[in-house]
């Protein structure tokens, strides 16, 4: 049924070998990136021997990659930060059943997207057993805080239309169905393969692409009327 | 000229689309599929502008420390100390006292009635029965809605979103009765509710907007399995076992079914 191609990615086991995002996400070279994993090791090796400041190595290493994914999932920096210190938490819990040969950075940014997908589940049931439908994007989301900075170079209006996007997309975000939000998010923003993506959603490569499609189809639709509408104002503002 | 459709060029925007080639050399012809995908890359432009609060450069250094109080000490090492020379006396003591327990309870332990435990087994068997029939009955309605949608002419696509997030919910129910059917020997019952999981997860992953070929074949799938009639009469069956819980699972009901219906 599906017309997309095999995924770039290899299947990606529970070791984290074959995971490709996160160091694409990285954006590093790949000799850095294997410096890293070589490193991580050590340090995976070091805490399994009982070297508990080893560990901190790796926390302070990583924190920062998962918090970015964590925040795009969840949506606001509470619930991220509750992600990226859980998803440690259990990594250090797990760490023997962690190969020493694979990448300690994917394998940590694999438990904290299960995590996510298991939070944002709950929330839905929680906040359907609470007050019945709700309308994302007007009462229910965090206003970020960075929306709200000032920019140095931008006008007033820009300004004004640079927050109201953000709300926009924050809104489309909250109406994407975690398996969907979970999708886009490893896909677009830290360019996961198919399978890689097909193992945190637990499904197989033909559905998580659908699942995929489906949360772009569904972002652009929130989103086009604002973009087109932008880029008329625009237009009609220079003309 | 046949336009690309909007997962052709979604999956072409990512890289991931097959025939790769093919779409770059019709791209190039067609100003029509050139625009939609300038409107495809939009939205991902937008996507990437879209602000992340910056944590702090120290933020790997506060999550150490709010995590460092709750890693405890290493627990691969915990039997170490039992060897320590000066426990092995304490250590040989206590697994003798839990061995002298063992055997004393063995000898002494009265005997659990079997009709409790049957009780028990007969009460989970009804709680089950009724949440089983409750499932199928929500599954009966989802499909339903899809057999008797009425069709309008000239409808270029079919929104199934509603339908489509009851069968969202109803794939996970689904499989922990079909497992649980599995488990208890069940094999009729696990069988229907593994087409019936099929269907669901197909209707759960198809796109929100379906064309009218594309709902049809879904349609005709949950006709021509006979899939309604069979989850009636396992709900039947079900209800029948409520009413009298004593009665045993009417076996290979559903079975006989299918072969009529083939």
């Amino acid at each position: 049924m599906s017309l997309w191609g095999e995924s770039r990615a290899e299947s990606a086991d529970l070791t984290g070998r074959g995971l490709t995002c996160l160091i694409v996400g990285m954006r590093e070279g790949v000799g850095m990136a294997e410096e890293v994993a070589v490193s991580d090791a050590v340090a995976v090796e070091r805490t399994l021997a009982g070297d508990r400041d080893a560990y901190r190595v790796l926390v302070e290493r990583h924190s920062r990659t998962v918090y970015r994914m964590a925040y795009r999932m969840m949506g606001n920096t509470h619930d991220a930060e509750e992600v990226v210190q859980e998803s440690f938490l259990r990594a250090y819990q797990k760490l023997k059943q962690f190969a020493g040969n694979a990448n300690f950075g994917t394998w940590v940014y694999r438990i904290a997207a299960n995590y996510a997908i298991d939070r944002l589940r709950q929330r839905n049931v929680d906040e359907a057993r609470r007050e019945g439908p709700s309308k994302p994007g007007e009462d229910s989301l965090e206003v970020d805080p960075l929306s709200q900075v000032r920019d140095m170079s931008p006008s007033p209006e820009r300004l004004a239309g640079s927050a109201q996007l953000a709300d926009r997309m924050r809104a489309a975000l909250a109406e994407l169905s975690p398996a969907e939000r979970t999708a886009i998010v490893m896909r677009h923003w830290d360019g996961c393969g198919i399978e890689e993506i097909a193992a945190v959603l637990k499904s197989n490569s033909n559905a998580t692409k659908n699942t995929v499609f489906r949360a772009v189809q569904k972002l652009r639709r929130a989103l086009t009327p604002f973009l087109e509408g932008k880029e008329a104002r625009a237009m009609g503002t220079e003309g | 000229m046949k336009h690309r459709t909007e997962e052709e060029l979604i999956g072409y925007q990512f890289g991931e689309v097959k025939e790769r080639m093919e779409i770059a050399a019709h791209l190039k012809e067609c100003a029509e599929c050139r625009e939609e995908l300038v409107r495809i890359e939009a939205v991902f432009g937008a996507l990437d502008t879209m602000p992340i609060p910056d944590p702090g450069e120290d933020y790997g250094e506060r999550v150490w420390q709010r995590i460092a109080p709750r890693l405890g000490e290493k627990k691969a090492r915990w039997w170490e100390s039992i060897f320590v020379p000066q426990r092995l006396v304490a250590v040989g003591g206590i697994v003798a006292l839990v061995i002298l327990a063992f055997v004393a309870g063995r000898w002494t332990k009265p005997r659990v009635p079997v009709v409790d435990q049957a009780d028990a087994t007969k009460v989970r068997e009804r709680v089950l029965v009724v949440a089983v029939g409750e499932h199928l009955g929500r599954t009966e309605m989802v499909l339903m809605e899809l057999e008797n949608a009425p069709e309008q002419k000239g409808q270029k696509a079919i929104n199934i979103s509603e339908t489509q997030r009851r069968a969202e919910d109803l794939v996970e129910e689904n499989r922990l009765y079909r497992q649980t059917a599995l488990k208890e020997g069940d094999q009729a019952m696990a069988s229907v509710l593994d087409e019936l999981e099929r269907v669901l997860l197909d209707i759960a992953n198809s796109p929100e907007e379906l064309t009218p070929a594309a709902f049809e074949t879904i349609r005709k799938r949950i006709e021509e399995q006979g899939l309604l009639f069979k989850v009636r009469v396992v709900k039947q069956g079900l209800d029948e076992r409520k009413a009298n819980p004593d009665a045993r699972p009417a076996e290979n009901k559903t079975r006989g079914m299918e072969r009529k219906k083939v």
